[in-house]
């Protein structure tokens, strides 16, 4: 076994498997940043060990016991870890001989108790992001728009209290269930956006499309666990929808490729067939919900003729839907977008001008959208500006130089 | 896992305490619910507390004793009373609390008793 091969393997099981390392350690003591100590102790032995050793046939099961010893360890002596490394090499050699075959996934769980009403309502969705999806507090601030060191007192302030507090590791049921539903299923939408932005490379350590996978994984066993309820089964089918156009949004050269230029026949027919049959099921339950809405909209331009976006007076609706009940920039955006195809561009220019100016002037999405409708508008002047500020706010070179050549 | 539920009440309730009319269905109330709790045998121990009137509010400062008459009396609900239950989690601490008569109509506070080893 070379070091590499070890290095590789450690890494791959990081990205695969530590939220799910992280939930099942966790929940037996509740203490989520012990949990997070033994689980970097046990991934730091493994890249010691396994060069040696060979990449054990579980390397989960492996990491599981190194963690689960390490954690017991530190609950016993806490702050004297480093000494007892190499006890703890010694045994994981024994904990390759009996490590346990399968463990339960517990991620349901860790959402759940991060989702906790007793946990401040603002920290909920990142503490999940953090401890099932395993971002760093830097990235989880960016996509919050929160200062990385407030996001990380915040974090582990709501860590400390799930431990002190006693804040158990179930399901909830029936309205608890309902009630903290909403901020597990904007973890997991947030998870999915993070991945789905990278553009296209390794960031903080985990592939975008990792973090799309897990993230619809997740949302499929939340949608598993609540039948009855329909916005887990909207949130499956609007990642479905975008899932199933993801290698058609940038060209073989890389180049960004805008919706309506996307090339339909490389479109997944069969992820698009799973999500309307996923959103029509959700439909039928007849509580119209925001991830409902989103998905919607996507089926919409999924179902629109090649060259051409969905029909603007229905999407239009769907928009105004939307932002009424769940208002976002993002969303307000791409109203005005929709309304300026249906409407005309002036009537998009006056969405976008009705938007709180301090809000968007850092807002990329916004001076995209201007650039659009001022070219419709034939204004000149407005899309010029419009596209150096657009310019300027991407760091993503291909949508950069698709920006710079529309016309 | 111990943890301290704390009641407040708006003085209405303290008032109750005393008047022939609703002092029956007060303490029957109250008795119902600390019955229940020393059924489920979760309690390690508690009382309830004689009105805000009779507090008496003490602070050292720059070397003096300062003592003044009751409690904050720019605050909507008063202490009413207290109980230390013994219980597996938060979440069924939280359902004790919320059977109280006094979460119909004041609050209550629900903490973790600080471990006996963080002390040392």
């Amino acid at each position: 076994m070379t070091e590499h091969g070890a290095r590789e393997a450690v890494a791959r099981t990081a990205r695969n498997s530590y939220g799910r390392l992280l939930a099942y350690v966790a929940a037996r003591t509740r203490d989520i940043a012990a949990a997070e100590d033994a689980l970097a102790d046990a991934f730091a032995a493994a890249l010691r060990r396994w060069p040696e050793t060979g990449i054990p046939d579980s390397p989960e099961a492996w990491l599981l016991t190194v963690a689960r010893r390490s954690a017991g360890r530190a609950t016993r002596s806490a702050g004297h870890l480093a000494a007892a490394r190499p006890v703890l090499d010694l045994m994981t050699e024994e904990a390759m001989d009996r490590a346990p075959v399968d463990f339960p996934d517990e991620r349901l769980k860790l959402m759940f108790a991060c989702a906790h009403p007793a946990i401040d309502r603002t920290v909920r969705s990142a503490l999940i992001l953090q401890t099932v999806i395993g971002l760093d507090a830097a990235r989880i601030a960016r996509a919050f728009v929160v200062q990385p060191a407030a996001m990380g007192q915040r974090l582990s302030r709501a860590k400390t209290k799930i431990k002190a507090a006693g804040i158990p590791f179930r399901m909830p049921e029936g309205d608890e269930l309902v009630a903290r539903l909403d901020d597990v299923l904007m973890a997991v939408y947030a998870a999915y956006g993070l991945g789905w932005e990278v553009p296209g490379g390794v960031a903080a350590g985990r592939m975008g499309e990792d973090l799309a996978g897990e993230a619809l994984y997740l949302a499929q066993l939340v949608a598993g666990l609540m039948p009855g309820q329909p916005e887990p089964m909207g949130l499956v089918a609007l990642m479905l929808y975008c899932e199933a156009r993801r290698a058609t949004r940038r060209g073989s050269d890389g180049a960004y490729v805008p919706l309506a230029q996307q090339d339909r026949a490389q479109w997944d027919a069969a992820m698009v067939a799973e999500a309307e049959r996923v959103l029509t099921a959700a439909a039928a339950l007849g509580r119209p919900g925001r991830f409902q809405t989103e998905a919607a909209i996507q089926s919409v331009q999924v179902q629109a003729p090649r060259g051409q976006s969905g029909n603007p007076k229905v999407l239009a609706a769907l928009y105004d839907f939307l932002v009424t009940r769940w208002p976002s920039l993002a969303a307000e955006v791409s109203r005005a977008v929709v309304h300026g195809a249906a409407h005309g561009p002036e009537r998009g220019l006056a969405i976008l001008d009705a938007m709180p100016p301090d809000r968007v002037t850092g807002y990329q999405p916004w001076w995209a959208a201007r650039l659009d409708l001022c070219l419709r508008a034939g204004d000149g002047a407005g899309a010029e500006a419009a596209r150096k500020r657009a310019i300027a706010l991407t760091d993503d070179a291909s949508v950069r130089s698709w920006l710079a050549g529309r016309g | 896992m111990q943890y301290m539920i704390i009641f407040r009440e708006p003085m209405a309730e303290f008032d109750k305490r005393e008047d022939p009319a609703q002092q029956g269905e007060y303490w029957g109330a109250w008795g119902a619910y600390i019955g229940a709790m020393r059924e489920a045998g979760i309690i390690v121990k508690g009382d309830g507390l004689l009105p805000p009137a009779t507090a008496t509010i003490v602070r050292n400062r720059d070397g003096a004793r300062l003592i003044e008459d009751g409690p904050f009396p720019d605050v909507k609900e008063q202490l009413g009373g207290y109980f230390v239950i013994e219980v597996p989690d938060l979440d069924a601490a939280i359902d004790w609390a919320g059977r109280s008569p006094a979460a119909l109509v004041g609050s209550v506070e629900v903490r973790p008793v600080m471990p006996a080893d963080m002390l040392l």
